[in-house]
């Protein structure tokens, strides 16, 4: 292939051996595999039986997964890209938790307030009223 | 960086570099972290429409609730696949770094078609549902729960398409620096889906019906 | 029978009824752009300058060509988004009891619908893109930006969508909702026209055009910075570019969903934002304003940095607190993802999150009042001299300011709930849109016309324009600011009480006197031309600048840089000059650039189609102008023959060209 544009050659991503990167790439693949695993086992047994500590455990799971992911397979740490692609992460998981949580925050506020009276509600102001 | 920089005076200040350099067109240029970036941007749509499932997640208007309609088993199954189609993209790395064109070619069609059967599952789901009246029309909770994974479904279909297109293109010319950089992407874009496919499956489907 | 349904078929919902034959102003419209479009297309033709245009800009992906497009652009759209705001105000100046003026409120929803919009998306969003495409790159000694083709792909995308906006002036109406078309009036069952779909497709297509260039500049700003430009030497213009785009990266996505939830509902029955069936109509206002209020420090944090560069330029000194200015950019950037619940105070939020809100609102003035200080301090004990692109930054310091004080005053939740939806809040946002962006986007303009084109405007029209505009802007919206606050509100088209109509002939007048700020610009383009020979700037360096841009050739070679400058300092260009630098005469080398691809226009061609179609309901165009953008977009990435050389005889030819220029000028 004639490519005048490069004129180094294109180095492979990442440097530090491949034996390293399959035996770091087989670790991320089993973490995945058992923190998928875990949380389906405990929802589908229902082995907690309380509700709540299994929501929280599940949560904290898809967060440890979610860590565990970008580490592993999306390879991002602090000296990819000059620290550049690590900064723009963290930005967009702050960014994602004001999106997720303030929406839902708001959103709680304006329902709360806002709702329309219940359909007795209604009615009984028509009674109050007299008008039947 | 200092042999290619022109040493004009002793004591004068280097004002231009005469030897093009590597910082534009070497290694990876600018393109792992511009498709960062776009990954970051999409991210935030999956956001909103996380939000948004968050904020009609109960509305169920007197329709079907996700206890009634989730079929975790199939959720299970679909899961595994596109976490094997990861695992898999994760395998053809090395040969990819390595310029096999052979085994890079055979574990992208593996990841490819787990990918395919992902969307299958999907599509069979959907259709299951429609079959019970759980169409996207019924309720809030129905609209968000479609479009968030049905949006999931489209980015995989995406990827679906790119990977054949990657299966010619490395075909074609083999595993040039322009093919590697596509493929370095394309690998970013999958496991990226993959972790989208987390909060799916853990705020949709397993909160849904423990709810 | 089957001749209406094969017609449906064809045709989708548009018939002889779409075109507007029987309302007098839009056939006049029609008209005069019609007979204006066929003038140009005929002297193009005769002239025989399209293969031209095609080759040299509209398939070029210099970052140069493409700024200078996109503000021409907004430029065009300017003066449809200004003459929608002359027709409004002429009417709310008429439609007084009896009177009921020259519009009926069915066109007049139309007209402020489409004033808003296309004076953010389609003037404003092109006008910074297209200045920070221009600049940004000379600025930090790049030779284009870091992806040229996803450059001029987002250009035309942003015209697609612009060009489908414009069209339903034409084939059907555009939104009566507002300029962010709330739920649920926008969903079908009160919308049901074209209005809203038009609306949000062409919104949609431009949106994925600034993504996409946000993306672009962001990573250029990063990857591309030449040799010793560390992040805090660079110049503070391309420091608010960064958090202007890292700040669109952000909110885009918000909008994309909220519009594609919105378009679901109206083409899929969807229930998002009904009334009916658990629909949660506030999730769309708390969707668009996640976007809306961070969209204005988008658009005023690059003209923050535009106000940077002409202050530190015209006061001969170096920019007072550069690096409390970095900071105040970065907090404000954040911040401005805090506050957007303002936008809906009384919409039944309790104390907390009002108070949240508010508080947070409020802070953002401390950052930006910090910046005001450090333009007065550069200022201050400077050697200033009073061209125009100084003027401009002393009316916005002033104008601005004020705007700033009255949102401190929206700010607080219970005066909003005394002025929202009032006239008072749409002086106010004037106020910090016209005095903040609008006055910017003209002071980059003056201050980089000659770095694109070789000679300087006309100064005597420029000072018209600088005039018309500010007298105007006060004139036309300090009555506004009185009525409002006497409680007038926003959108309407015809008051009962008389005793207001003095305020509303009086805005009329500042309009009128904008219109004048608005042709002497106009004026000083088209008297620089004439006399371009006058004006000449042979030096590269009209304003004796500081920064990068200022050391090569105006207008700059294809390249930018013969040689990838090394960067010592702050001030660059002012270092260089001071420490003796001379230009290199000998010993070019080839240069590396991108390939021109009309790829570009013909997927923006095809998505202008895919929305016509969606539109209209004509489902055979939606898919197939759909299907063709995935064969277009696959085929380009076969295409490996993406960039050339240009040989160093070619860089010694141009480079010598430039030697003589200067030396017959010195």
């Amino acid at each position: 292939m004639s490519n005048p544009s490069h004129h180094t050659a294109a180095h492979p991503e990442h440097t530090q051996g491949s034996a390293h990167n399959s035996r770091h790439f087989w670790i991320g693949s089993i973490l995945a595999i058992v923190l998928t695993a875990v949380p389906f086992w405990l929802v589908m047994t229902g082995v907690l039986r309380d509700m709540q500590t299994t929501a929280i455990l599940i949560f904290a799971l898809a967060l440890i997964q979610i860590v565990v992911h970008v580490v592993f397979f999306l390879h991002l740490d602090t000296r990819s890209e000059g620290g550049w692609t690590l900064l723009a992460f963290l930005f967009t998981a702050v960014i994602v938790v004001l999106t997720i949580g303030g929406s839902i925050w708001v959103m709680y506020h304006l329902n709360a307030n806002m709702m329309p009276m219940p359909a007795d509600g209604v009615a009984q102001m028509h009674d109050m009223s007299g008008n039947h | 960086m200092s042999d290619a920089i022109t040493e004009t005076a002793a004591a004068a200040p280097v004002w231009h570099v005469t030897e093009e350099h590597a910082h534009e067109h070497g290694g990876s240029g600018p393109t792992i972290l511009g498709f960062w970036i776009y990954l970051m941007s999409d991210a935030l749509i999956f956001a909103s429409l996380f939000a948004m499932f968050g904020v009609v997640s109960t509305s169920f208007a007197g329709g079907p609730q996700p206890r009634d309609i989730f079929d975790l088993p199939l959720v299970a199954l679909n899961t595994a696949f596109l976490l094997a189609s990861s695992i898999t993209f994760g395998a053809a790395i090395p040969h990819i770094e390595q310029g096999r064109v052979g085994p890079t070619r055979a574990w992208l069609a593996i990841t490819g078609l787990l990918g395919a059967a992902f969307v299958g599952i999907e599509l069979y789901e959907f259709a299951h549902l429609f079959a019970e009246g759980a169409t996207p029309q019924r309720s809030a909770f129905l609209s968000a729960f479609y479009t968030l994974v049905g949006t999931h479904g489209a980015h995989v279909t995406v990827g679906l398409i790119w990977i054949t297109v990657m299966l010619v293109q490395v075909g074609q010319r083999g595993l040039i620096p322009e093919n590697r950089r596509r493929l370095m992407c394309l690998s970013m874009f999958w496991h990226f889906l993959d972790i989208i496919w987390i909060g799916v499956f853990t705020f949709v489907y397993l909160f849904g019906v423990i709810r | 029978m089957t001749s209406t349904s094969l017609t449906k078929t064809i045709f989708g919902r548009l018939t002889w009824e779409s075109f507007p034959i029987h309302e007098p102003i839009l056939l006049g419209t029609f008209i005069v752009v019609a007979v204006l479009g066929l003038a140009i297309v005929g002297l193009i033709t005769r002239y025989r300058l399209w293969g031209y245009l095609w080759k040299e800009w509209f398939t070029s992906v210099d970052h140069k060509k493409i700024g200078i497009m996109y503000i021409v652009l907004g430029i065009i759209m300017l003066l449809r988004g200004f003459s929608d705001a002359i027709m409004m105000r002429l009417q709310q100046a008429m439609a007084f009891g009896a009177n009921e003026g020259y519009l009926n409120a069915h066109h007049y929803d139309q007209i402020f619908t489409a004033h808003g919009t296309i004076m953010i998306f389609f003037v404003a969003i092109p006008l910074v893109v297209g200045l920070v495409n221009f600049v940004m790159p000379l600025q930090i000694g790049a030779r284009d930006v870091a992806f040229p083709f996803l450059n001029n792909l987002s250009f035309w995308l942003t015209v697609a969508g612009a060009v489908l906006c414009m069209i339903s002036l034409f084939v059907g109406e555009f939104a009566r909702t507002g300029w962010l078309s709330y739920a649920p009036l926008a969903e079908l069952a009160y919308s049901p026209d074209t209005g809203v779909d038009y609306y949000l497709w062409s919104l949609q297509i431009a949106g994925v055009g600034t993504t996409l260039s946000a993306i672009n500049m962001v990573a250029t700003i990063i990857k591309m910075r030449a040799p010793g430009m560390s992040m805090m030497k660079m110049p503070v213009f391309c420091w608010t570019a960064l958090c202007s785009n890292v700040l669109a990266i952000a909110i885009f996505p918000a909008l994309t969903a909220a519009f594609f939830l919105l378009l679901l509902d109206r083409y899929a029955g969807t229930n998002f934002f009904t009334n009916e069936l658990g629909g949660a109509p506030m999730m769309y206002w708390n969707m668009v304003w996640i976007w809306g209020h961070p969209e204005v420090y988008v658009l005023v944090l690059p003209a923050f940095g535009i106000y940077s560069e002409i202050t530190a330029t015209f006061s001969g000194k170096p920019l007072f607190g550069y690096s409390s200015m970095v900071y105040a950019t970065v907090v404000i950037t954040i911040l401005s993802y805090l506050v957007w619940l303002h936008h809906f105070f009384t919409m039944g939020a309790g104390p907390s999150v009002n108070s949240f809100f508010g508080i947070a609102t409020m802070v953002i003035s401390i950052p930006t009042g910090a910046k005001i200080f450090n333009w007065l301090f550069t200022m201050y004990r400077g050697d200033i001299r009073f061209d125009l692109p100084m003027q401009w930054v002393v009316a916005f310091m002033l104008t601005f300011t004020v705007g700033g004080m009255t949102g401190v005053l929206l700010a607080i939740p219970p005066a909003d709930f005394v002025l929202h939806n009032s006239l008072f809040l749409v002086a106010h946002f004037h106020n910090t849109i016209i005095g903040g962006v609008v006055f910017g986007l003209f002071a980059g303009m003056v201050y980089w016309f000659p770095k694109a084109f070789g000679f300087k405007l006309d100064e005597f029209w420029g000072k018209v324009a600088f005039w018309g505009w500010v007298i105007g802007y006060w004139v036309a919206w300090t009555p506004i600011y009185i009525v409002g606050l006497m409680g007038t509100t926003r959108r309407v088209h015809h008051f009962d009480d008389p005793s207001i109509q003095p305020y509303f002939i009086v805005a009329g007048i500042g309009a009128l006197i904008i219109l004048v700020g608005i042709l002497g610009f106009v004026m000083s383009i088209v008297m620089g031309i004439v006399k371009r020979k006058q004006l000449a700037d042979t030096t590269g360096d009209p304003w004796n600048g500081r920064t990068l841009e200022w050391s090569t050739s105006s207008p700059p070679p294809a390249y930018n840089f013969a040689f990838t400058p090394v960067i010592h300092d702050l001030d660059a260009w002012y270092d260089m000059k001071s420490r003796g630098y001379e230009r290199p005469a000998g010993g070019f080398r080839p240069v590396h650039m991108p390939r021109n691809t009309g790829a570009g226009v013909i997927l923006s061609a095809l998505a202008l189609a895919m929305g016509f179609g969606m539109v209209w309901y004509m489902w055979w165009l939606a898919a197939l102008s759909f299907a063709g953008l995935l064969v277009v977009a696959i085929a380009h990435t076969f295409n490996y023959n993406r960039d050339y050389f240009i040989p160093a005889e070619e860089v010694a030819t141009i480079e010598s060209g430039r030697s003589e220029l200067l030396a017959a000028g010195a």
